[in-house]
């Protein structure tokens, strides 16, 4: 690993110039930025570390609630009120990785940790990601890779709470040298399309300083399901956050979104269009889930991914419309 | 020399057996015998150490003015080195010595293999100047899958003959002149009796392809040493299974005499076969340390472990069996590939031809050589991949002739002692009531499923150990024997059979090992440790408690044989008056104490000899509509011989379920086909089972008392793993109504085989097969 200079700011702005400035990268809990300075996927000369800026780890469950964009994922997971409010925020988070990671885990470093590609996180693979031209996974191994989107660059997003955020339709407020900002969720992040060496829209000083999730509508229920091959430490092959308002017997509203599928997280319109002002059913709930993987384009090694994708959206769905 | 008439055998099967047994050794316990220590729950010695930290293995190693070495590995998995150029990283700062191991025209034939090194006085200087070293390759074609290699017109992962960088130890009996078709290696044949005939006199026949993973070794503490040099004597702590095989090869490959070569492992993070030489790390760190004049540390990082010290090779085993409609089996085939890197890959026949008894067996196995890491020995080398095979085809069979599959074994198994414990196993994990459980109320989606497999092993140790006991004038003892504790338990398990023949409790005995200054000691390799080590502990023991008795002897003024040893003390038969305890013999010793070193006698060629036998039956639950497979319960039912301490032996068969487990369901080295590079050198993506998937497991272990060694002492650490996946798979299959054929069983091949599928998508990692009848 390169020598680098660990300067420690005391606030977020002042974390945002500094890390503007040219060799400079901001670090919270670090978890991510240190795997990837090792692997030399980062070489810069100062790393601004906002993990000790005080009065941005706070959770206000409101509703709405604001969450400091450096709460940990481990006090997200313990926070009794989030819980009973959020839960599939709170399960997205306590699921996530191990206890020490979650430990030092910021919210905000989790939705801006960059994917676990095997072909991305080595440095001898020069792939699109990295501003090279190829995307290796998409004829290559790509039994983990995404099954939407695949064009031109297959990698899935890692992060599980946005995944939640998605379907809490949460907003992400940002501070920078340029101001404040309030981002949806769902335009934070950055398709490959657009540009595939990026995830999300931050741009250079711009600084996550808090997660807005709107009051659940009355009669509103959600969860988090997720399916791992280990228990222990292991990334999602699939994973779905579904959150449904139903009023005298009738679906009002349902955001379903899928993690693990696409290079970012996933709302199943399809799916939402079908719940939305229907009775809830078994027929139903097959359909909707269905509805939520129809238009896959799995790759040579993940077909198996679509059929799980319906599987957990089926079995989310069932638990909280049943 | 003296014959002893011994009662040898296991729970209702005795017989009286005579036995020689040679000078100097004692008599084999006698299963009327009770035992202070012996077979007890014995906590560790170092268990304190280790659970605080103070513990200090040779990764931890800290020396004086001690540099850091790194190695420049090649990216690419075929390329001839063409220039090399040195200049620039001997100029970096903090660099006191770099060393080329490629030279320009040398042709490397994997991804990860080792082009030269440097030296410096912080591990990131290291990792900078490689980074500066200037290299200049010229790419070869290359083939890393299987398949592909086997091929016509496949490029040659060895253009002339084969050469591999094997370590001392690694993949036994692979050195022996085979015919080589392109990158085929073979066949290792055997042919008994005539299949031909017993297929003929079948009344069902099966057959069927079976495809296994490469399993990395992944032991905790990576490969590596600290090498230190005075004047012209070598010291050097390894990560070792075998101190002295280190000391050999150092000695070998630097000139060095053995006598000025000191090789030390106090304490060690896992081997599983991978660790018997120096390995090119070693012998790099003590040129690096004899260029800089400094203590060189080269520990290997997580990846460069993943791709160049080992690996359990991969397999496509074509297994063809028949049998009788009254369950006898007629004829057993097997053709197997094995793809061991640039390293052998076969070895997985064992189970096949030695398991179930069958007059009609052939085999034949062949290396594939691939541009890839080498293969090494790894735990019960061939078995797990054999057993898998071999079991399925056994529970198809037995399908095929409407047999019950354990009525199936018992029918086939010749080892009494596995017939026993497959009896105690099926009774612990409910196989009577195992249909009964199949679905699951209140959940539509899980299927429950009960597997089985056996396990064989071979060894009973051997001549070679040498261990020196000292009795003290205090009464306390010391036993001194190069033996080397990989993480098994061996410290402890010396300590206690000294105690056990000395009388004397634990914290009497120092015990010293881990240091070729000392006598000698085994390589742990072959499950041979205890069966080698404990009959030379006993017997240097026994020799020094008879010194005492000599004393005692000449005291009293009688004839040695006079004198009767207890656990009290020393007495004298009919004498009231002559009696001594043990601290008051010791107490008239003189200054030095007493001494006896001694040597591991042969095995005794008349003893109660049989396989190493065990049987496992798994117990798992599969979610039909995902494909997940969950494992609840692992019954291990295992020969371990007469149990030194009953803690360590149960730790080493949970260790060899778990890592069997594993390997059924996770772990698998995934190559980039297009590259040939791996892309899960971690253990993140390279997975590996986790506390929270670890099932229950029940250990039971049925002693054996053989005369083999004078303490009936067998190893363990291989036999614990021979069956596990193959028992795992078999649940899966039992839960699921449909075989699985290959290794890891995950989500989509489990999966694949609901749909009924007969050929299995190309996994990364694997090779496509077929996927056999159905």
């Amino acid at each position: 690993m390169k020598t680098f200079t660990l300067l420690p700011v005391r606030s977020l702005l002042e974390g945002g110039r500094e890390s503007a400035k040219p060799g400079s990268i901001l670090k919270a809990g670090g978890v991510d930025l240190l795997d990837r300075m090792k692997e030399g996927l980062e070489t810069p000369d100062r790393v601004v570390s906002i993990a000790h800026v005080p009065g941005h780890d706070g959770i206000e469950v409101g509703p709405p609630a604001r969450i400091g964009a450096l709460a940990t994922l481990a006090r997200l997971d313990s926070h009794a009120e989030l819980r009973r409010v959020y839960p599939a925020l709170a399960d997205a988070a306590g699921g996530a990785a191990t206890p020490q990671i979650r430990n030092m885990a910021t919210l905000g470093g989790n939705l801006a940790q960059r994917p676990r590609c095997w072909y991305f996180r080595q440095a001898e693979f020069d792939c699109t990601k990295k501003g090279g031209a190829q995307c290796f996974a998409l004829n290559g191994e790509n039994r983990f890779h995404a099954i939407f989107d695949t064009d031109v660059c297959c990698c899935i997003h890692p992060s599980a709470t946005a995944v939640a955020l998605l379907a809490y339709a949460a907003r992400v407020d940002t501070v920078g040298t340029r101001g404040k900002r309030s981002i949806s969720i769902e335009d934070f992040f950055v398709a490959p399309r657009e540009d595939p060496t990026r995830e999300n829209q931050l741009a250079a000083g711009e600084v996550i300083e808090a997660v807005v999730l709107p009051a659940p509508a009355p009669g509103s229920r959600s969860v988090y399901k997720k399916l791992k091959e280990k228990e222990s430490f292991d990334w999602p092959l699939v994973e779905t956050a579904v959150s449904v308002s139903v009023s005298r017997g009738t679906i009002q509203d349902a955001r379903v979104v899928l993690g693990s599928v696409s290079p970012v997280p996933r709302r199943a319109r399809g799916a939402e269009k079908i719940l939305a002002g229907a009775r809830p059913s078994a027929e139903l709930i097959a359909r909707a889930a269905e509805a939520a993987v129809a238009g896959a384009t799995p790759l040579s090694q993940n077909a198996h991914k679509v059929r799980l994708a319906r599987v957990m959206v089926e079995r989310a769905l069932r638990e909280i419309l049943a | 020399m003296g014959k002893d008439k011994l009662r040898l055998g296991f729970n209702g099967h005795f017989e009286e057996k005579e036995v020689e047994i040679a000078a100097g050794d004692p008599t084999p316990w006698d299963p009327s015998q009770t035992f202070s220590i012996l077979g007890a729950r014995t906590p560790r010695l170092d268990a304190r150490a280790k659970a605080t930290g103070a513990a200090r293995y040779s990764i931890d190693v800290r020396l004086p003015g001690m540099l850091y070495a790194r190695i420049l590995r090649s990216h690419d998995p075929a390329t001839v080195v063409r220039s090399l150029d040195l200049t620039a990283a001997r100029k970096m700062p903090g660099i006191r010595a770099v060393l080329a191991i490629a030279k320009p025209g040398d042709a490397l034939r994997f991804a990860g293999q080792e082009v030269a090194a440097v030296a410096a006085d912080t591990p990131e200087r290291a990792l900078d100047a490689i980074s500066a070293i200037r290299v200049e390759y010229g790419a070869r074609p290359f083939v890393v899958e299987i398949d592909k290699a086997r091929a016509d017109g496949a490029p040659l992962v060895f253009e002339g003959k084969v050469e591999t960088k094997t370590s001392a130890g690694d993949a036994p009996g692979a050195k022996k002149a085979l015919p080589r078709k392109g990158n085929v290696q073979g066949p290792r044949a055997s042919d008994k009796g005539n299949v031909a005939e017993g297929f003929g006199k079948a009344d069902a026949v099966v057959e069927g392809t079976y495809s296994t993973q490469v399993q990395t070794h992944s032991a905790l503490e990576t490969h590596g040493v600290v090498a230190r040099w005075e004047g012209d004597e070598l010291t050097v702590w390894a990560s070792t299974q075998g101190i002295f095989s280190v000391r050999e090869e150092l000695s070998q490959t630097l000139g060095v005499p053995l006598s000025k070569v000191n090789v030390i492992t106090e304490y060690m993070g896992g081997g599983f076969g991978a660790k018997f030489g120096a390995g090119v790390e070693g012998v790099t760190a003590a040129k690096l340390a004899k260029e800089a004049g400094a203590p060189v540390k080269l520990f290997l990082d997580r990846k460069e472990e993943h791709l160049a010290v080992g690996n359990r090779p991969s397999s496509v085993q074509w297994v063809k069996a028949g049998a009788t409609k009254d369950g006898k089996l007629t004829a057993l085939q097997l053709i197997v590939h094995g793809g061991g890197g640039t390293n052998g890959g076969t070895g997985t026949s064992g189970p096949l031809k030695n398991v179930y008894a069958c007059d009609n067996v052939k085999t034949e196995e062949f290396d594939v050589f691939t541009n890839s890491g080498p293969s090494a020995a790894f735990r019960a080398p061939g078995h797990p991949q054999g057993a898998f095979a071999l079991e399925a085809t056994m529970d198809e069979l037995a399908a095929r002739i409407g047999m019950d599959p354990l009525e199936f074994r018992l029918k086939n198994d010749p080892s009494e002692v596995r017939r026993e414990e497959f009896r105690i196993g099926a009774e612990k994990i409910g196989w009577a009531g195992r249909d009964a459980r199949r679905r699951v109320p209140d959940n539509p989606a899980l299927r429950r499923g009960v597997g089985m497999g056996a396990a064989i092993w071979y060894n009973t140790g051997g001549t070679g150990p040498k261990a020196t006991v000292t009795i003290h004038r205090d009464g306390s003892a010391e036993v001194v024997h190069g033996v080397q504790d990989l993480g098994t338990g061996a410290r402890t398990m010396v300590g206690i059979v000294a105690a056990e023949e000395l009388g004397l409790p634990l914290e009497k005995i120092a015990v010293r090992i881990g240091d070729t200054r000392m006598p000698y000691g085994p390589g742990s390799g072959g499950s041979t440790t205890t069966p080698s080590t404990a009959p030379t502990i006993r017997a240097a023991a026994w020799q020094a408690k008879k010194k005492v008795a000599a004393s005692v002897a000449s005291a009293w003024g009688v004839p040695e044989e006079a004198v009767v040893a207890s656990a009290a003390g020393f007495s004298m038969n009919g004498d009231a008056g002559k009696r001594l305890s043990w601290k008051e013999a010791c107490g008239r010793l003189p200054e030095e104490g007493v001494s006896a070193t001694a040597s591991r006698a042969e095995n005794h060629p008349d003893a109660w000899k049989r396989f190493t036998a065990g049987a496992q039956f798994a117990d798992v639950e599969v979610d039909v509509e995902t494909g997940l497979v969950r494992v609840r319960k692992v019954v291990a039912v295992h020969d371990c011989g007469l149990v030194v301490n009953a803690l360590t032996a149960e730790s080493q068969v949970h260790g060899g379920v778990i890592q069997g487990i594993s390997y059924a369901l996770y772990e698998n080295r995934i190559l980039d086909r297009a590259t040939g590079r791996m892309v899960n050198p971690n253990v993140e993506q390279y997975k590996i089972v986790g506390a929270m998937d670890v099932p229950e497991i029940d250990v039971t272990f049925l002693p054996v008392w053989d005369a083999v060694n004078n303490t009936h002492s067998v190893g363990i650490g291989e036999p614990a793993t021979v069956p596990t996946a193959a028992a795992v798979a078999n649940a899966v299959s039992h839960a699921i109504g449909a075989r699985i054929r290959s290794l890891p069983i995950t989500p989509e091949s489990v999966l694949a085989a609901l749909d009924g599928k007969a050929r299995v998508a190309a996994m990364p990692g694997r090779e496509t097969r077929e996927g056999g009848r159905a």
